[in-house]
């Protein structure tokens, strides 16, 4: 029953979903679901551009995937728009001139759904070389950086005063988050990225009692969403990546459910929420 | 002159950090400008002024989180500095515990760790979720956290906000103790006059610029002072060459040893000839303020609002 591609598409998957979790706990807390988004939209511009220059479409993807994020921050800094409205321009922007690019090259056919909703069963073996390679890499940068992002993610004033430098470890976890995003691509699919990147880690927040604890928790309930979503998709006949993701939502609705909610140590739990 | 040149150096070796003419601006507005002070090992200096005066910014400055447009900010080459931030707001998907807050920017022992906790008042609290505390309770967390750290030079931006009266006070003497005990320089932001100016060397009143400045006393009596705070807050200055002081719960403790709620001069409890005139020493006396306008307005809205029903 287990085609090669089957076992391919659950390596690819569990790859990506065990590199997502940490990353998308950074997501959750910094309050950074949109940025996300953004830089999974500009995605398809880096798809376009890869086609058009005849570049590697990973380092393609990754370098655009950097740029709007720099020129996110640029343009934060003149302080003229809100982050959320230049956010919202930025994304769709991207991924409308990714859109119009495409469609200008007349001689190329690609096949769009398969990058907007990602085409998990059609993994090579390079591909999946390059995910675990990738993978291995974020989560080594992660577990490097570890202290710090967390340090700034609590308060980048505070981890600034007393001697780290904040701002370099946004940076480095912007590089982070592109390379992600460019190796879950073929996965999830443009659209869905961020969810595999914040579902995980919502779902795993109910559980856990130390940052940490919250990292491993979004990667392994990444991994089973990711393991339940597929078999899903073989067995219904549904589309993989969307399948993924219905799955990761149901899991977070389950771990809703009380009795599955772990009481807060030391203190009752519902003593109110400090903002 | 050589002597002199010698003096600056050895001065210049103590102090932590010096700022010199430095200012800041945003948006073509500048935020302070012409700040100029310096902290040396030991010495606490406090900031005060209305809101908008920039006290937050000048400490800003002093760390580095800002850089200054104008002027400049020296620091000490490796100081170790403890921040409590004015606002810290941790999102609750974050499951952060006490104890992990604690070790937020440098390892720390455990047996440091519950020291801080118990210096703080809160050694039951270590495991506790931080999203769970009270305000007070998550003040005296940021405390022992800067505390644990053991900073040459220590930032606190109204560290006792929200902390109950008697806690107020308690903190207050436990900063006291720390910088005798570790030689610390601290810089502090506060709107507790009252508290803080007992145990404050130097008071900076800010206003945009450095209005005024000096021992706790001087300033307080300075007319920009009383312009900015037009003098509503009564101020109890510690004076040591006194015949009395004044307890952290606005009390008195005689030379006697006798507690009284007010000071005369004519209760008997004074040694009369010590050679001071008691009108200045407790010009903060006299502002027992009533607030009867107020009350009238809250009347006159109930007795409207009763009518209209």
């Amino acid at each position: 029953m287990l085609d090669d591609f089957f076992v391919r598409a659950l390596l690819a998957g569990i790859g990506v979903a065990l590199t997502a979790g940490p990353l998308g706990c950074f997501v959750v807390w910094r309050r950074m679901a949109y940025f996300g988004d953004t830089m999974a939209h500009s995605a398809l511009l880096g798809v376009a551009l890869s086609l058009f220059f005849q570049i590697n479409l990973l380092i393609s993807v990754f370098g655009v995937a950097v740029l709007v994020s720099l020129l996110l921050l640029l343009l934060q800094r003149r302080k003229s728009l809100s982050a959320d409205a230049l956010l919202g321009i930025l994304s769709h922007s991207a991924l409308a001139i990714g859109l119009v690019l495409v469609a200008f090259m007349s001689w190329v056919r690609i096949d769009l759904i398969a990058f907007l909703f990602g085409d998990i069963l059609a993994v090579t073996p390079e591909d999946l070389a390059l995910i675990w390679g990738g993978g291995a890499v974020v989560l080594a940068g992660v577990a490097f950086m570890w202290q710090p992002l967390i340090a700034s993610t609590v308060s980048e004033e505070v981890a600034e005063a007393e001697g780290m430098k904040p701002a370099r470890t946004r940076l480095f976890f912007m590089l982070l988050m592109a390379l992600v995003i460019a190796i879950a691509m073929k996965i999830v699919g443009i659209m869905l990225i961020t969810s595999l990147l914040i579902i995980p880690a919502a779902t795993a927040r109910r559980f856990s009692a130390s940052p940490e604890w919250m990292a491993v928790f979004a990667s392994l309930l990444g991994a089973f969403a990711v393991i339940v979503g597929l078999f899903g998709s073989l067995h219904y006949d549904t589309p993989s990546g969307p399948s993924i993701v219905v799955a990761s939502l149901l899991l977070f609705i389950l771990s809703l459910l009380p009795g599955f909610r772990k009481p807060a140590a030391g203190r009752a739990a519902n003593t109110g929420v400090r903002g | 002159m050589h002597q002199a040149m010698k003096r600056i150096d050895t001065q210049s070796e103590e102090r932590l950090v010096t700022l010199s003419n430095a200012g800041i601006q945003r948006d073509g507005r500048w935020l302070v400008r012409g700040v100029e002070f310096s902290i040396r090992r030991g010495e606490v200096v406090t900031l005060i002024g209305p809101n908008g005066a920039g006290k937050s910014t000048t400490a800003r400055l002093a760390i580095g989180v800002l850089k200054a447009d104008e002027g400049s900010v020296e620091r000490r080459q490796d100081l170790r500095i403890g921040y409590v931030p004015q606002k810290l707001a941790i999102d609750w998907t974050m499951p952060l515990s006490v104890r992990r807050l604690m070790r937020l920017t440098s390892p720390l022992k455990d047996a440091d760790l519950m020291a801080a906790l118990e210096a703080t008042g809160i050694p039951h609290l270590a495991d506790a979720e931080v999203r769970h505390l009270s305000g007070g309770e998550f003040q005296r967390a940021l405390l022992a956290r800067a505390i644990a750290r053991k900073p040459d030079l220590m930032v606190l931006d109204e560290p006792v906000q929200g902390v109950d009266f008697a806690g107020e006070a308690a903190l207050y003497e436990l900063i006291q103790t720390l910088r005798r005990s570790t030689g610390c320089g601290i810089l502090m932001i506060s709107h507790d006059l009252h508290m803080v100016m007992a145990g404050t060397d130097t008071v900076i009143c800010l206003n945009g610029h450095i209005c005024c400045r000096g021992t706790p006393k001087t300033v307080s009596q300075s007319s920009d002072y009383m312009k900015l705070f037009g003098g509503a807050r009564s101020l109890a200055v510690y004076n040591h060459h006194h015949d009395h002081t004044h307890l952290p719960d606005g009390r008195v403790e005689h030379s006697d040893g006798s507690i009284t709620d007010h000071c005369h001069p004519q209760d008997g409890h004074h040694a009369h000839g010590a050679g001071h005139t008691h009108g200045e020493d407790h010009a903060g006396h006299g502002s027992h303020v009533h607030e009867t306008a107020e009350t009238g307005h809250g009347q006159g809205a109930a007795t409207g609002a009763g009518t209209h029903a």
